[in-house]
């Protein structure tokens, strides 16, 4: 290992990390893109002059030591770039999401006061431009692709290409000067600052320093044995700050090689043809995967349908433990490599992931099947868990010890301690410099001695060590009757089932529980195809007496499950709906990164809540929707309130009294 | 014959050239009945011209005339500066013309890619032979016109169904897939044959985009006929109006919206 990184020790920067690369694995690819069909590469000498150019040219523009250079677009090398150069003249990169409407872009480029924004195209170009009077400090924007920008005013909006010219062209000029602002840079000089999405209230600038970012990088590649040989598929937002310490931090701590997809939509052709070695996905990207695996399979001869569901059955019995490194039989292991031949070889290789050593998911809750079913094929999957405050890394499971009801042990040089109140507490190098302009939010967030809140509620496994998490420690409430009222708890296990796509519980104080439900569009889409059942809208889909049907028979099997466990019996289901528009980040129901703002669901639904209480049997409501660029609408519906079937209290009350 | 060729610049900033081609009274007759009657109008360069009529109006004749697929018996067709004699498809094809369908006519069990690579036809100059040996000359055309095809794909955003047969698809990418094998062709001129009919909102929107990229980006000039004059009015600069054959109407979106003839033709006259 130490070899490997050998010359990275002591770098204290992005910029320096480069340099090293640039020197020691000057013609291994750095970054590729596929672009009019084929994948374009850069190596590593190739990137450092890219950068180096951009530096110059950012000088040249006016950028100074301590300016906030926002980044926005999809994952591009070209953005990627941006961040290094922007570090590397002394200035601040903040990536920002992409999708993000007009008025939530205005607020964070206000925030930290941004004088130059880098785009990626006319769309994100657009809305700067739209929001431009509201920001006093911005001067200029860099876009990446020049189409259907010509006839915009260019007194403050220049093209990358050309700045990286006149970077070129100023060289002889300027080049000192990016020497000695690259010289100033430290461990403790900012990296990144990162806007997280917050689930309440508006975003927070994190800002992460050389030291967090650098640290991080290297204890996880350690931690996994990364080396420079990887390759990684880089799709998520560039805002997020996995992104970042994968794409950014770790790649250049390794050496390692990062692609960018064609456009969002081809993602999974480029997983394929790239066939990353180390790999990351929230939970949604290998059950959206799945479903379409088992849909495709039913749709196959009946040769190929018998054959990979005899072999599957097999992987479930023997592929985790042959993973794990646990004792197999002899004829196990045989059938093992027949089926792997037969089936999950080329299964794994038409999903892109034929060469993965190292495969992570985190974000939310994956389903136990959907995890044991990647696993049971030799996928090395595991799960982490992590915030931006803490540089990603909080928790992570070791080879070996992987399972799907915990996030694994304290990642390395991190130190966890469990509060009162079940809160989870961290410190680490990784932990978070400060809230930007908001000292009241960081005191309240890390304290003196550098312990940060995580906002969840968890405790360590007896025995194993691993740590389980229950739910956002604010979210944790008590019933009517005192019982624990826990909605993550039940609403991981509803959206475990393929027809449910996000599901939101409701009953703190109150004597029972109810549930709104939203169907996943592909999934109930596609049953209803084979099923002959006509709909015209999703909102006619979701109101189908059939579907309703089905998703009460999952509601069922929850209660079941939950009625087992005596702490949370009290959050089974006793009435639902099924919503007739999906939740969706646009109107503020969910953040970006797809996690339920659970205050504004309640209040903007609250004739519906209150008509899941009142024992009504339909509810009528108009609702405000937001489209993609801006625009206001509403729908109405009229929607069936569905009761279901309660399981009996746990036993153990009884037995109480 | 170039009268007013001075070239002048839009509001939003395109330069439109002279005059690139010229309908001089044409007439087209099948048999007794008359679908183009004395009907002479331009098109100038680098502009986006609407050809707008109730049904029957004698429209797709009008494009068919313009694409050489009809001749005309009465009247002549100028293009860039010289009288057009009669030509096959093919032939103006070659002269830079080119076009799209208004019930689509791609290759449906052929993917996109293949389907966008017919339009690089007149491009390619090795034989069948070679082709099919796919050996020098011919893998060396193939790979540059396939570069030019990339950029198309890039451009229309269509990527992601690159490798999928075009039977498989959408209407609306359907619609797109015709149009990247029309620009596939580098076309001075592109003719397109009600490009959003049966779309929704959202594809019209995206098409309409599509549309003023390419007159913008390549400077194509574009004839374009359309029903929905919602779009038709936004997007091109001059617009001629047909109504049983006979030209009522050709002036700006504007001049063409407030003619009465145009308003009478749209929603009827009372005749008392």
């Amino acid at each position: 290992m130490a070899q490997m990184q050998m010359g990275a020790e002591g770098k204290q920067s992005l910029p320096a990390l480069l340099q090293r690369n640039a020197a020691q694995f000057a013609n291994a690819p750095a970054y590729r893109e596929k672009e009019f069909g084929i994948w374009q590469c850069w190596t590593w000498a190739e990137t450092a002059k890219e950068i180096e150019a951009l530096a110059l040219g950012l000088i040249n523009l006016g950028v100074n030591e301590g300016d906030f250079v926002a980044i926005i677009g999809r994952n591009r090398p070209y953005l990627y770039w941006s961040m290094v150069a922007a570090q590397a003249v002394g200035a601040v990169p903040v990536p920002l999401y992409q999708d993000a409407v007009a008025e939530e872009m205005a607020y964070v480029l206000g925030h930290c006061g941004a004088r130059f924004v880098i785009v990626g195209d006319q769309e994100q170009a657009d809305k700067v431009i739209e929001i431009q009077d509201q920001l006093h400090q911005f001067e200029h924007m860099i876009y990446l692709d020049p189409r259907g920008m010509r006839k915009y005013d260019h007194t403050q909006l220049h093209q990358f290409s050309h700045i990286q010219d006149q970077g070129r062209a100023a060289r002889d000029e300027l080049t000192g000067e990016l020497a000695a602002r690259q010289n100033k840079l430290n461990y403790d000089s900012t990296c990144v600052m990162l806007y997280t999405s917050g689930t309440t209230g508006k975003p927070k600038g994190v800002v992460l320093s050389n030291r967090n970012v650098i640290e991080s990088a290297k204890n996880s590649a350690e931690f996994d044995k990364l080396t420079q040989n990887e390759n990684i598929l880089s799709y998520l937002p560039m805002a997020w700050v996995g992104d970042f310490i994968f794409s950014v931090g770790q790649a250049y701590w390794c050496g390692f090689c990062v692609n960018c997809p064609e456009s969002a939509d081809t993602m999974m052709t480029d997983l394929r043809e790239i066939g990353p070695t180390y790999f990351f996905a929230p939970p949604r990207v290998f059950e959206g995967q799945l479903t379409n695996v088992m849909i495709r399979m039913e749709d196959a001869s009946t040769l190929k349908r018998k054959m990979f569901h005899h072999f599957l059955a097999h992987a479930k019995e023997v592929g985790g433990k042959i993973l794990d490194g646990k004792p197999v039989g002899m004829m196990d292991r045989l059938k093992y490599a027949l089926g792997n031949a037969l089936v999950y070889g080329p299964l794994k290789d038409t999903l892109g992931y034929g060469r993965i050593r190292v495969g992570y998911t985190a974000g939310e809750a994956i389903g136990p099947e959907i995890f044991d079913f990647y696993r049971s094929l030799g996928i090395n999957l595991k799960q982490l868990y992590g915030q931006t405050e803490a540089t990603v890394f909080i928790t992570v499971q070791p080879d070996g010890e992987v399972r799907a009801d915990t996030v694994g042990v304290p990642a390395p040089e991190v130190e966890i301690k469990i509060g009162d109140n079940g809160e989870i507490y961290y410190r680490s190098p990784g932990t978070f410099v400060e809230y930007f302009n908001n000292p009241e939010s960081t005191a309240s967030t890390k304290d003196a001695e550098g312990w940060v809140a995580t906002g969840d509620a968890g405790f360590f496994e007896e025995g194993s060590g691993h740590l389980r998490i229950i739910d956002r420690a604010k979210d944790v409430g008590k019933m009517a009757d005192g019982s624990m009222f826990a909605p993550k708890y039940v609403e991981n296990k509803l959206k475990f089932y393929p027809d449910i796509l996000e599901a939101v519980l409701f009953g703190n104080g109150r004597d029972r529980c109810v549930a709104f439900i939203n169907i996943d569009l592909t999934a109930v889409g596609n049953w209803a195809e084979r099923n002959n059942i006509a709909y015209a809208s999703y909102q006619e889909l979701a109101g189908h007496p059939k579907v309703l049907e089905t998703i009460r028979s999952h509601v069922t099997q929850v209660n079941k499950s939950v009625a087992e466990d005596p702490m949370l019996s009290g959050c089974q289901i006793h009435r639902f709906v099924v919503l007739h528009k999906e939740l969706d980040a646009d109107d503020g129901e969910m953040t970006r990164t797809r996690k339920v703002r659970r205050r504004i669901v309640e209040e903007k639904f609250d004739d519906i809540i209150t008509a899941l209480y009142d024992g009504s049997e339909k509810v009528s409501t108009v609702t405000e929707v937001t489209y993609e660029d801006g625009r206001k609408g509403s729908i109405k519906a009229t929607l069936t309130i569905v009761d279901a079937e309660v399981k009996p209290a746990a036993v153990h009350k009884v037995a109480a009294e | 014959m170039l009268d007013n060729s001075e070239s002048y610049v839009t509001e939003d900033g395109r330069t439109i050239g002279g005059v690139v081609m010229e309908m001089k009274n044409i007439t087209l007759r099948f048999g007794g009945v008359v679908a183009i009657k004395d009907i002479s109008f331009d098109i100038r360069e680098g502009e986006i011209r609407a050809i707008i009529g109730p049904n029957g109006a004698g429209k797709s004749s009008m494009l068919n005339v313009i694409s050489g697929f009809y001749v005309p018996q009465e009247g002549e067709v100028w293009f860039r500066g010289s009288r057009r004699p009669q030509m096959r498809p093919y032939e103006v094809a070659r002269q830079g013309i080119a076009r799209t369908f208004q019930n689509i006519a791609l290759f449906d069990g052929m993917s996109v890619l293949d389907n966008v690579m017919t339009g690089r036809l007149n491009y390619m100059k090795t034989g069948l032979f070679s082709q099919a040996l796919w050996k020098g000359k011919a893998e060396k055309e193939e790979t540059e016109n396939r570069e030019i095809v990339e950029r198309v794909i890039d451009f229309l955003e269509i990527q992601h169904i690159r490798k999928t047969p075009v039977a498989r698809l959408p209407y609306g990418l359907k619609k797109r897939v015709e149009l990247a094998r029309a620009l596939a062709a580098e076309p001075k001129l592109l003719l397109l044959d009600e490009p959003m009919a049966g779309m929704n909102v959202e594809e019209k929107e995206d098409m309409s985009r599509f549309i003023l990229d390419v007159n913008d980006e390549f400077g194509t000039t574009i004839a374009l006929i359309e029903h929905d004059m919602g779009v038709v009015m936004d997007l091109s600069d001059r617009v001629v109006v047909m109504d049983y054959g006979k030209k009522i109407g050709d002036g700006t979106p504007d001049e063409v919206r407030n003619n009465q003839d145009v308003i009478d033709a749209y929603l009827g006259v009372s005749h008392d």
